[in-house]
């Protein structure tokens, strides 16, 4: 049985923010007296996460799923409940827990920007306490992975930003962490580099079965690396469980497209008591609930004459968008 | 502490900025003909001060030279670790990769103080070294061990002083995320630092002596090169030193409860 390498009871964090009235007046007003009140952003949160598993966390903006994902690294201090990843408190950043993790930030770079990427690898490689053959060494395994060469020994600043990414993501590997935490790491890629970036992701975690905890806007990004997903609505959990148990509840039905040799046909099967989206001509699209799409499917074959059919799944951003507004999925 | 990984990292560090500021040639250029500019308009004004009578506050021209010799070096170790890396901070925390630098598993306050450096202020630094040794001509001053190591002591927490100054303002941009102006205000009341604490009136001794320390940083020192320094002066410099490097640190480390990391 696999062991929980990341373990969250009862979590919560508050922050002091302050709020300021439009105008001029407002300015002045907050400039002498700042309005101040603590805002609840993570409200008494619990899970756990097995070894090697691959976790999307989803939400709207202003969620919380970043401030989540700061707290396992113990970049942010929790205000109430306890935290454990790998068998350490992460906010007392104990050196071998360092050495453990990683964060790769979409919005973020550590890259140094005057420099070729290669400079910043070795940079972590001595910071890591990683010697030079052994950084070469991976460097070679992680290049070859991620599919750069040349790009490595050109400046940063002249790199596109799929080219950046890929090599923020070596420098955030070099020393092997087991456990990755990814904000929103294709944001502002393009559709091959975020597809370049999912099959390197899910290779590092096949070949090292590191722990992966992931956010991100872009439901394929999700769709094609986690199976298991945890919603965060205002703070608080809203479905934590698997994706596809996840979508069937979101959208029970799926629609079908019939189009039948003839218009009578059409007709005949608009009157045999399925749900009807719309008809045109010989074309007809029906609703079926997904437990019964099989059986369906049999009698329709059986008992029409069918020239094709199509089957359509909802579109997956249209599914998932449910999960930003809706506080709680009972599954 | 594994002392061999830091001096390794840092190693890399010093590769790492001379590298990148190099890849900016006129801008060193630039720096390099502002320190050289900076120093021969210092001894001017001191010149000029010193034109209608010999002495200011009991030190005569060539003594008070010894003074702008340990600030421009001390002005070329601001300019050449402190000001690269310290204004730095404020840049990690405002755009939150501070986030980076706290997930490395190295000492914070060392990353963020060392990992910049400004190679132009170096010139700044042999600059003061070669006015002061000038100054120790002109002045007849006799080199023997005791006066080598005090000077050195002295020198050092005069560093220390310096960087604890620079180190706690930025700290405070956890708090404050804006505080680049209070660093200048550090910066003109460094300027001070280019004339004895004696030219000041009583109040304003006091001032920088107790509460902005700038007149250890230049004066004790200076009075050792002259033989004038009393035993419980580089004491006390010491003391200050060590209770500044001390405070900055656990401020430091107070401060980062604090961090709340930039929002993404």
């Amino acid at each position: 049985m696999l062991q929980n390498i990341i373990d969250v009871k009862n979590l919560s964090k508050s922050f002091d923010i302050s709020s300021k009235e439009p105008g001029l007046k407002g300015t002045i007003k907050h400039f002498f007296r700042r309005q101040k009140k603590s805002l609840k952003v993570i409200k008494d949160i619990s899970f756990e996460i097995k070894e090697g598993e691959i976790v999307g966390f989803l939400g709207a903006n202003g969620a919380g799923k970043t401030t989540i994902l700061k707290m396992l690294c113990g970049l942010i201090y929790p205000s109430e409940g306890s935290i454990l990843v790998s068998g350490y408190l992460p906010f007392s950043r104990k050196e071998n827990f360092l050495k453990n993790i990683t964060l790769i930030m979409g919005q973020k770079q550590q890259l140094i920007w005057d420099l070729p990427p290669i400079e910043s690898f070795y940079l972590n490689a001595s910071i890591y306490d990683i010697d030079k053959f052994e950084a070469k060494k991976r460097i070679k395994k992680l290049s070859e992975m991620l599919e750069i060469d040349e790009e490595l020994f050109i400046p940063v600043r002249k790199l596109s930003l799929g080219q950046r990414m890929k090599s923020e993501l070596l420098a955030a590997l070099i020393h092997e962490p087991n456990i990755l935490f990814l904000d929103e790491p294709t944001l502002g890629l393009d559709i091959n580099a975020q597809r370049n970036l999912r099959k390197f992701l899910q290779k590092y975690n096949k070949e090292t079965n590191a722990t992966i905890c992931l956010t991100s806007h872009y439901m394929k990004d999700i769709t094609s690396l986690c199976k298991r997903v945890i919603c965060v609505h205002e703070g608080a959990i809203s479905y934590d469980g698997k994706l596809d148990l996840l979508l069937k509840k979101l959208s029970p039905v799926k629609e079908i497209l019939i189009v039948c040799r003839s218009e009578e046909d059409a007709i005949k099967l608009g009157n045999s008591g399925f749900t009807v989206k719309n008809k045109i001509k010989n074309e007809i699209t029906i609703k079926i609930e997904n437990n019964s799409i099989t059986s369906s499917l049999k009698t329709i074959l059986n008992n029409f004459d069918i020239e094709d059919l199509f089957i359509n799944e909802p579109p997956i951003d249209e599914v998932i968008g449910k999960v930003l507004i809706k506080k709680d999925y009972d599954i | 502490m594994n002392l061999r990984k830091y001096l390794k990292v840092y190693k890399k560090f010093l590769h790492t900025s001379l590298a990148s500021e190099l890849e900016y040639k006129t801008n060193i250029l630039v720096d390099l003909i502002t320190a050289i500019l900076s120093l021969v308009g210092s001894i001017f004004l001191l010149s000029i001060f010193f034109q209608n009578s010999g002495y200011i506050g009991g030190w005569k021209f060539e003594q008070a030279l010894i003074i702008q010799a340990i600030y421009t070096i001390l002005n070329g170790i601001t300019n050449t670790w402190f000001n690269p890396n310290l204004t730095e901070i404020v840049k990690h925390i405002r755009e939150g990769t501070l986030d980076f630098v706290l997930l490395k598993p190295i000492d914070s306050q060392f990353f963020i103080s060392l990992k910049k450096i400004n190679p132009s202020g170096f010139l700044e630094i042999m600059l003061g070294f070669l006015l002061l040794f000038f100054c120790i001509k002109i002045n007849q001053i006799n080199l023997n061990l005791s006066f080598l190591t005090l000077s050195l002591i002295t020198i050092s927490c005069s560093i220390c002083i310096l960087y604890s100054l620079w180190f706690f303002i930025s700290t405070t941009t956890i708090w404050f995320v804006k505080t680049w102006n209070a660093i200048e205000v550090l910066r003109s009341f460094l300027y001070i630092g280019r004339f004895p604490l004696s030219s000041f009136s009583f109040s304003l001794r006091i001032f920088f002596s107790v509460f902005i320390p700038i007149a250890f940083i230049t004066t004790i020192p200076s009075e050792v090169f002259l033989g004038l320094s009393v035993f419980w002066k580089i004491l006390l410099e010491i003391i200050v030193a060590t209770i500044f490097l001390i405070n900055s640190r656990k401020f430091w480390l107070f401060a980062l409860r604090f961090y709340s990391s930039a929002s993404s």
